[in-house]
């Protein structure tokens, strides 16, 4: 039997270099995306229509895995980020109508230097860094991502968090107009993330804003998203439009939806069962054929030695 | 109905039936990327709608007969039925075969632990027993008995929309309309309709 392997992308959806710089005026026109995506056929398949822009300056980092990266057609096709809709292929289809620029963040809470901070300033100071790592869905499937971002602790010291600082909330943008999942109550609306300061300050952890070397794409959760590589993915919450330092524990979306299934700390434990599935293995997206098996899920999605040690003592079976 | 006779219509809606695994099954063997990103959930979510689907058929056929008048329609019921045992068939053997690999402890853990999965695994058990004896000489020998154990049908499709509600996370649209027709199929069968239709 012969069993064609396609190419990644076919010659036929390769735009032209000319079209394609055409288009990027016509994007900085600020008609561009939705312009496109009224024409059929010229908003997809997203890897080449969307305004791919190389980002500079990112360095290697040592906490990268060395594991071979999920491809990008994959990355940016298939999620969930249900304020485009709860399909998985929903994300890339309607994310176009994110509007990305301007782009301001409120940060407030147990802090000395509250304010409304422009995403450019907030970028300013640290220096891009490229985390390849392993991301792990409570859906049971799994990607190796080459994110580029900026350590979390560098961006949340700025803001000088008290000694009443103990969480940290984020939040997603709200606006029905741009998010056009958000017309229905599928989530309580907007998304709320939260993890303890130790978790938000460990070295792993990233503000995310690029993909593969360029700027983060809308359906990735740009411009900026958290990266917790070893929690579900869930917590690693998109397009983050407010950042609060509290003292109390944050109540969060999912875990609101669906307590006794989703969990603050939420993270990636093959022992601990979500109750309608199990978490010992895990769908390696792109990897093999349909006829390759799942591969047995790690403990901390494999991080345990960064990070085992902040939750010494506790029971990950309660505080699953 | 006299034109086009049932000899004609009927093959050619077994192969119509037949469509959604064909399709797959090319897919599967000749074209990967057309089941997307994650190819054995794909799969499942697939034959589960298509098993789904011939269920609902399944009900429908009395309630249209009666509406429409056709007897004819009966003689296609058991081919439904069949069709729905196949694809609930293909989908259990998909989450065996492909997506657990046959581990056994952990397809076991799943029916005894996991509801969405005891229910959907119980479904399949109750259809096999139909399927078997879906023959002409089967119902001969069962007489009365036959009837009473095809009623079997009506739980199955409980069971069947079930599983599909409570394997989702969030959004239950797709999964309630199969609910709200089901809710349909047995409203044109409570003696008051029954009445009105007679």
């Amino acid at each position: 039997m012969l069993i064609k392997k396609p190419a990644d992308i076919k010659p036929s959806e390769i735009t032209d270099k000319s079209i394609y710089d055409q288009r990027r005026k016509f994007m900085q026109a600020g008609i561009g995306l939705t312009g496109a995506a009224m024409v059929p056929g010229l908003w997809l398949p997203a890897d080449v229509q969307a305004a791919r822009e190389k980002m500079k300056g990112v360095v290697k980092s040592p906490l990268s895995t060395s594991k071979k990266p999920t491809s990008y057609k994959d990355i940016t096709s298939y999620n969930n980020f249900y304020e485009f809709g709860t399909g998985k292929g929903d994300p890339v289809k309607y994310a176009h109508t994110l509007k990305t620029t301007p782009w301001t963040v409120k940060v407030e809470g147990e802090i000395n230097k509250p304010g409304n901070y422009h995403f450019e300033d907030l970028m300013k100071g640290s220096s891009l860094e490229e985390r390849i790592y392993r991301f792990r869905c409570v859906e049971a499937w799994s990607m190796v991502i080459p994110w580029v971002g900026i350590p979390m602790a560098e961006l949340l010291k700025r803001f000088e968090p008290n000694s009443r600082a103990k969480y940290v909330e984020f939040t997603t943008l709200y606006n029905p107009k741009q998010m056009p999942g958000q017309k229905r109550a599928v989530l309580d609306w907007p998304y709320v993330e939260a993890l303890r300061i130790d978790e938000a300050m460990n070295p792993l952890t990233i503000m995310a804003v690029g993909l593969y070397g360029e700027v983060l794409p809308n359906q990735n959760g740009a411009p900026m998203r958290l990266v917790v590589p070893w929690k579900y993915g869930f917590k690693n919450i998109k397009s983050i439009v407010k950042i609060r330092f509290t003292e109390k524990m944050p109540s969060t979306t999912w875990a609101e939806a669906g307590p006794r299934e989703y969990g603050f700390y939420a993270n990636v434990n093959p022992k601990v069962a979500h109750p309608r599935w199990s978490q010992a293995k895990e769908r390696i997206i792109g990897s093999g054929s349909i006829f390759t098996s799942k591969k047995k899920t790690l403990m901390m999605n494999g991080y345990e030695e960064q990070v085992a040690h902040m939750y010494k003592g506790m029971d990950l079976r309660k505080f699953f | 109905m006299s034109f086009p006779s049932i000899q004609l219509i009927k093959p050619l809606v077994f192969i119509a039936c037949l469509g959604p695994f064909a399709y797959l099954l090319y897919a599967t063997l000749l074209d990967p990327e057309m089941l997307g990103a994650n190819p054995v959930e794909y799969l499942l979510r697939r034959t589960g709608d298509w098993s789904l689907r011939f269920i609902l058929i399944v009900l429908s056929v009395r309630p249209l007969r009666q509406i429409t008048g056709k007897a004819v329609l009966l003689k296609y019921r058991r081919m439904m039925g069949l069709f729905a045992f196949f694809y609930v068939t293909t989908h259990f053997s998909i989450y065996a075969f492909l997506d657990l690999q046959l581990d056994w402890s952990h397809i076991g853990e799943d029916i005894a632990e996991r509801p969405f999965i005891t229910i959907g695994f119980l479904a399949w058990l109750l259809l096999i027993p139909l399927a078997a004896t879906s023959t002409r000489a089967m119902m001969r020998r069962l007489g009365k008995r036959w009837k009473s154990l095809h009623k079997l049908v009506y739980l199955i499709a409980i069971l069947a929309v079930s599983h599909y509600i409570w394997l989702i996370k969030k959004d239950l649209r797709e999964p309630l309309i199969y609910a709200a027709i089901l809710i349909v199929l047995f409203l044109l069968r409570t003696p008051y309709v029954q009445r009105k239709l007679a």
